[in-house]
């Protein structure tokens, strides 16, 4: 059963109601269960280093958000995602802001828009897990999923850069694009109009598929429908104040006069505004839910191998599919873990007879150390014992000698000398 | 994440709250038409609340309430007076039907109704022959049954590869139960069915044909009636558990000790004190069905309707529905393949399909 959106639920018969029941006050539940809970916005600012994105975005919410000018010198296009908290009246939201770092500054921009699209299809990966997840808590799931693409455009008054051009082509499948011309103060009004004209037609000849206003609500599709024309909008971002007669404007001041920011006839801002937070915001989230998630869930599960219907056209369960692939995969997991175990223990063995080998090592000079050791000692015990039986010798000799002296000495004759001399020698 | 030339360099959560320098907390939202150069520092966020509510009047919403009970409770007439209009079985059916069936039958009966704008579709969900056999052992597995497919069906267009825009939600997001005023305090057979249904789905309780019943006896029976509840361990909606803040819990408080309501239905007015009003006509004097010290049904309209629809319909998709999706999808974790396997509904499992990769 699909819901039509005119008039009538399929299978029900419409009844009239004799008296007020009350659940017309439904919507206003439901807006209160979701100003209680908070709105997410996500935006992505995609254009080259110093088109004034930043700027704009302290300009559309009124705040300073934080941030430094970025370089021109990095190596590759980086994805800087800031999340504020603001409040309007009763009104939470959690603005998460991306921006572009480095884009169209490198030499070769072939790969300039694979961050972006990687950045994107993460989001919608992190959703879909959680989505997939046994126990989930999707109501309270912080939605990171970019509902809206700022896609700048610098005002060079001709046509679209190639650049523009390939990365716009990615990414429409896969957000919505806003496309605007950044800095358009820097063209003049006849400029501008031919150059609103030349992107247009350019993106209608390339298939680039931007975001259009929706106007089957009849409340907003009037202003919608008459904005959808006025697209791409030339914006210019400030959050300087100069005095216009009594009153202070946000406003770019020149030696040749003031360009206001919040003035239609200046500059497309407030148009951007109006369409992008308070007529469209919600549809941007919607869109952002049932077409572009919808999609990348669709692809990513057909990858994965899902199908809705087998050959026999018997409906499958995405259970049963998910079941058969969860024990492959566990299957491929444990033979995995058997190789590894293996060589693990193979490591551990040659290691161990490694070990072995240098304990034997280190045995073997210990031994021979040892019998050095003892080697020397015995040498020089021999030593030793030769040098006191030298010693020894010598004393008796010395003893010896001496006696002799003495009983010379008491003969007193030359003769006796002479003897021992004699003798001596 | 790694800083590297191809990552994303994500820094959480300034929980910066840029209060001051948006416009005042307590400004009341801007209407669109007026010109928004006079508020300097007006951003249009809350504009966001119109949108939503634009889309939901568009799409419409969808109400499921189911009500049970046995025959000659007052159920259909009840329904009648709530939605102040026929939507009951009994409007639809010829006077041959007009028999208590011999088993429990599940009729399901969907209305197209409008109010301010605001268009619903409310599908009441009616159980003849509940309660009404000679053994009623295990009347409620039918009615459980019912629920779990309703369940059943939903999980498997959500997990459909292609999926509807909007799925159509006929999962039951209220059961009311109907006790027969005796007085005394809760039979087996309620007792039976609360405790098991009160696992899946909201079940609100009402004291039926409560004009037989003076208002000292009403207060009894209540009281007993909620010790038995809590004796049995039912939970019974407003659930304890799942009060928010306290905000919530004080006026859930205030609800479940009035629960369950003493209602009093009727589609036929009467004159009294010059105004038409619902009521019972008796020689003793009217039963005015509004009237708050006549009957609660002034109450059980507010809570189902005018403040806690919503509420209710958060607590099937986000409770009730997610614990049956655990319990089914861990149910195919532990089953070895190619092995038929019974679920809680009843159903048996259809054998594992062989596939292509």
């Amino acid at each position: 059963m699909v819901w039509l959106q005119s008039s009538q639920w399929e299978g029900a018969r419409a009844v009239p109601l004799s008296g007020h029941v009350g659940f017309d006050s439904m919507p206003d539940q439901l807006v209160n269960k979701s100003v209680n809970h908070g709105f997410c916005f996500n935006i992505l600012c995609v254009g080259e280093t110093g088109l004034g994105k930043s700027t704009l975005m302290d300009t559309l919410f009124n705040t300073k958000f934080e941030g430094e000018p970025t370089q021109h010198n990095q190596p590759g296009v980086q994805l800087k995602s800031n999340t504020y908290e603001l409040q309007e009246s009763n009104v939470r939201l959690k603005l998460t802001v991306v921006n572009t770092v480095g884009f169209g500054d490198q030499i070769n921009k072939e790969d300039s828009y694979k961050s972006i699209v990687e950045f994107i299809d993460t989001q919608f990966e992190a959703y879909l897990q959680e989505e997939l997840k046994i126990k989930r808590t999707l109501h309270s799931y912080h939605d990171t999923r970019i509902h809206a693409c700022l896609y700048f455009i610098a005002p060079t008054g001709h046509s679209l850069k190639s650049l523009d051009l390939v990365t716009m082509k990615k990414l429409d499948s896969k957000v919505n694009i806003i496309p605007i011309v950044a800095k358009s103060d820097a063209i003049s009004k006849s400029e501008l109009a031919k150059f609103k004209i030349k992107i247009t037609s350019e993106l209608v000849s390339n298939g680039v598929q931007i975001y259009q206003f929706p106007t089957d609500d009849e409340t907003v599709a009037e202003i919608n429908s008459t904005m959808n024309g006025h697209l791409p909008f030339a914006v210019v971002g400030s959050t300087e104040e100069v005095k216009i007669g009594n009153k202070m404007v946000r406003a770019r001041q020149y030696p040749w006069g003031t360009v206001q920011v919040e003035n239609e006839n200046h500059c497309d801002f407030v148009k951007l505004r109006e369409m992008l937070i308070r007529v469209n915001m919600e549809d941007l989230r919607e869109q952002t839910h049932t077409r572009h998630y919808e999609l990348y869930r669709r692809c990513k599960l057909e990858e994965m191998g899902f199908k809705d219907t087998d050959p026999d056209s018997k409906p499958f369960s995405l259970q049963e599919t998910y079941e058969a692939k969860r024990n492959e995969f566990m299957g491929e997991l444990q033979k995995k873990e058997e190789e590894m175990r293996q060589m693990f223990v193979q490591r551990v063995k040659e290691k161990e007879a490694e070990l072995k080998e240098a304990e034997k090592e280190l045995h073997e000079k210990f031994d021979r150390l040892k019998k050095l050791h003892q080697d020397e000692k015995k040498k020089l015990e021999d030593k030793k014992k030769s040098l006191d039986d030298e010693l020894n010798s010598f004393k008796q000799k010395k003893t010896a000698a001496e006696l002799l002296q003495a009983q010379t000495q008491q003969a007193g004759s030359s003769s006796t000398l002479k003897k021992d001399k004699e003798r001596k020698k | 994440m790694k800083r590297g030339s191809h990552t994303v360099s994500l820094q959480k959560e300034k929980h910066t709250s840029f209060y001051g320098n948006m416009a005042d907390v307590g400004k009341t939202p801007v209407a669109r038409n007026e010109k928004t150069n006079s508020e300097f520092g007006y951003v249009g966020i809350d504009a966001i609340l119109e949108q939503m509510r634009r889309k939901a009047m568009k799409q419409g919403f969808e109400f499921n309430i189911m009500v049970v009970g046995q025959s000659g409770l007052g159920k259909s007439t009840l329904m009648n007076t709530l939605f102040k209009s026929k939507v009951s079985r009994r409007s639809l059916m010829t006077s041959e039907e007009e028999r208590i069936p011999k088993t429990i039958e599940i009729k399901s009966i969907s209305h197209d109704i409008e109010e301010k704008g605001v268009r619903m579709k409310l599908t009441v969900i009616d159980t003849p022959g509940f309660g009404d056999q000679i053994n009623n052992e295990n009347c409620w597995q039918p009615i459980m049954k019912f629920i779990n497919v309703q369940y059943e069906q939903y999980l498997q267009e959500e997990i459909n590869i292609e999926r509807k825009k909007r799925i159509p939600d006929s999962r039951v997001h209220c059961c009311i139960y109907f006790i027969p005023p005796t007085g005394h305090c809760l039979r087996p057979i309620d007792i039976e069915f609360m405790r098991h249904l009160s696992k899946v789905v909201n079940i609100v309780p009402v004291i039926a044909k409560a004009d037989t019943l003076t208002l000292e006896e009403r207060d009894f029976f209540k009281q007993k009636i909620r010790e038995d509840l809590r004796a049995n361990e039912i939970d019974i909606y407003p659930q304890k558990e799942f009060d928010e803040d306290a905000e919530d819990r004080i006026i859930n408080e205030k609800i479940r000790e009035m629960i369950p309501f003493a209602v009093v239905g009727s589609d036929q007015e009467y004159q009294v004190n010059g105004k038409r009003l619902l009521g019972r006509k008796t020689r003793w004097g009217t039963v005015e069905v509004e009237n708050t010290a006549h009957c609660e049904f002034a109450y059980l309209r507010d809570l189902l309707i005018r403040t806690h629809m919503q509420n209710i319909k958060d607590i099937t998709s986000s409770i009730h529905y997610e614990m049956y999706r655990v319990r089914r999808l861990n149910e195919n974790n532990t089953q070895p393949n190619g092995q038929q396997a019974i679920h809680a509904n009843g159903v048996p499992e259809h054998e594992v399909l062989s596939h292509e990769m």
